[in-house]
């Protein structure tokens, strides 16, 4: 329940990974979807209000469209987002982590009635919670999941220093860890990079502002920056 | 090789397929990249990053990229335009025949229900009202009472709008909902359809004992031929989501239910297209007052007829290729 990895191997024996959505994020984008959707029906209800009785007619079957293909058509259309998923980040894909198809956005959003009962999205949240990748009824008869959309991160530019071989007894996770401070060194507070820096002080023999900059470069020469 | 040198050495590359991947569906085509080519060298540069260990940031990129590209390689197309003819002239009806225990139970559940209120509301005048309310019974007298010189109320084009919005928003809904229950072990398509069956029982067994016959038949046999039938093959789509479940065989439940929501929608599709025509016909024909009673029962009858005529015949040919 706390590792909500999901994995998915394809045939290239690449691992994909996503992170499934629980339960609240969907509910508020479902909020924001019924705002829409309530939004857009009173639009229509203005502008249909001098066609008389034919045009309840016609908004009726606006209504109905809109409970029932509304999540269809952005699923599909686009990139698994509805407009409430997109304000959270959120997006459905099968459950190989391919796009979801037609076919498989009808199920799910056809089973949302059995999903609702007996109130208020009891099913479906029940069944989100005892799943182990947070899948309502609909998502388990289409073989679809909810997952958050990873959001380009600009990479990031590294500080200038001066390349330094490493130390020679710099273990490989050691290495790592002096990689990856180097990498969130905007991430983190300069107090705290040199607290973490004075962790290798067995090995770096320096405190403070010294080691750290000196572990930022053994990060740049292990990067591949050469003196 | 140093993370360094990787990143250089393969930057254009990335770049090359990140703005690939950017542009839409229609440029993409004229665009000089071979896909799959691209996508198997990132896939192995990635692979390559991992097993060197290079930094987390690098392993996300190349991992985000790889997703965006998978999306692109694996989109599956299910529905092509050629596939809806086919569909209509084999597909469905092949599906419901191949599913004829489940649209056998289905169309028990609702006419048993419907038989048995249907003769005990025209032998019993209180029956009724054990299924509606006084007021709802005085307003389906009066709205097919001979009396009328018209179906229902004095009506125009506009109403008949009027009335194909109110038909597709409940009865869609309705048989929607009747599919959708199965998921519940079956459990809610049976509700609905015996819920309907007594409904729509009592209807007809009070309206034949108060002898309106000659407004009432006249308008439901028309449309009734698509939307009772809709009805019960939505619940039938219904008993097949439920069965997977009760009784998944040789599969995990999971499993079980992913196929039998394929085999489902197989016959959802075409029910959906049966009630856009049920409610077609009851909003403009079968309220049609002008017509005389005989035309109507003509029509509807062969309404009928052809319905059980396409799911009998319809696609059989193929049928008989596939099995040799």
């Amino acid at each position: 329940m706390l590792d909500t990895t999901y994995n998915v191997e394809t045939p290239e024996g690449i691992d994909l990974r996503a992170r499934a959505a629980g339960p609240v994020p969907r509910i508020l984008a479902y909020a924001v979807d019924v705002f829409y959707r309530s939004l857009i029906l009173t639009a229509v209800g203005f502008a249909l209000l001098f066609a008389g009785i034919a045009g309840d007619g016609i908004w009726l079957v606006c209504a109905f469209l809109l409970e029932w293909f509304y999540p269809v058509f952005f699923e599909v259309l686009r990139g698994g987002q509805t407009p409430g998923k997109k304000a959270f980040g959120l997006m459905v894909v099968n459950d190989n982590l391919t796009p979801i198809s037609w076919g498989a956005s009808f199920v799910r959003n056809l089973l949302r009635f059995a999903d609702f009962l007996p109130f208020a999205y009891a099913t479906g949240i029940i069944s989100m919670t005892l799943g182990r990748h947070f899948q309502r009824l609909g998502d388990l008869a289409a073989a679809t999941l909810v997952v958050y959309r990873e959001e380009e991160r600009a990479p990031v530019a590294l500080p200038d220093t001066t390349p330094l071989p490493p130390p020679q007894n710099l273990r490989q996770q050691d290495q790592q860890a002096v990689v990856s401070l180097l990498e969130r060194h905007q991430d983190l507070s300069e107090a705290r990079q040199q607290e973490l820096a004075n962790l290798l002080e067995p090995i770096t023999r320096k405190k403070g502002s010294d080691a750290l900059s000196y572990l930022r470069s053994v990060g740049s020469w292990l990067l591949g920056g050469r003196g | 090789m140093k993370q360094r040198d990787f990143e250089n050495r393969y930057r254009d590359s990335w770049e090359q397929l990140e703005a690939w991947l950017k542009t839409d569906h229609k440029q993409a085509e004229t665009a000089a990249l071979d896909l799959p080519v691209a996508y198997r060298n990132l896939c192995q540069q990635l692979a390559m990053a991992k097993e060197r260990q290079y930094t987390n940031r690098l392993i996300d990129h190349l991992n985000q990229l790889v997703m965006a590209a998978h999306h692109r390689v694996y989109r599956q197309e299910t529905l092509r335009r050629k596939g809806w003819l086919h569909y209509l002239l084999a597909g469905f009806p092949q599906a419901v025949r191949a599913n004829s225990r489940a649209v056998l139970l289905a169309s028990a559940l609702f006419l048993i229900p419907a038989l048995i209120l249907g003769v005990g509301t025209y032998n019993n005048d209180a029956l009724v009202y054990a299924v509606m309310s006084p007021e709802q019974v005085m307003g389906f007298e009066s709205m097919y009472d001979p009396g009328n010189r018209v179906l229902g109320r004095e009506r125009g084009s506009d109403t008949d709008l009027f009335m194909f919005g109110f038909y597709i928003k409940n009865n869609i809904g309705i048989a929607f909902r009747t599919f959708a229950g199965g998921v519940l072990f079956g459990l809610g398509s049976i509700f609905f359809l015996m819920f309907n069956g007594i409904y729509i029982g009592a209807a007809f067994g009070h309206i034949t004992r108060v002898g309106f016959i000659s407004t009432f038949y006249p308008f439901v046999i028309g449309h009734g031929a698509f939307e009772l039938t809709a009805i019960v093959l939505a619940g039938a789509a219904g008993l097949i989501l439920g069965r997977s479940l009760v009784d998944p065989g040789q599969h995990r439940r999971t499993v079980a239910l992913r196929l039998a929501a394929v085999e489902a929608m197989k016959i959802m599709y075409g029910t959906f297209l049966m009630l856009v025509i049920a409610a077609f016909l009851e909003a403009f024909w079968s309220s049609n007052a002008s017509t005389p009673i005989a035309i109507k029962l003509g029509v509807g009858t062969l309404f009928w007829v052809l319905v059980f005529a396409y799911f009998i015949l319809a696609g059989r040919r193929e049928d008989a290729t596939h099995a040799n």
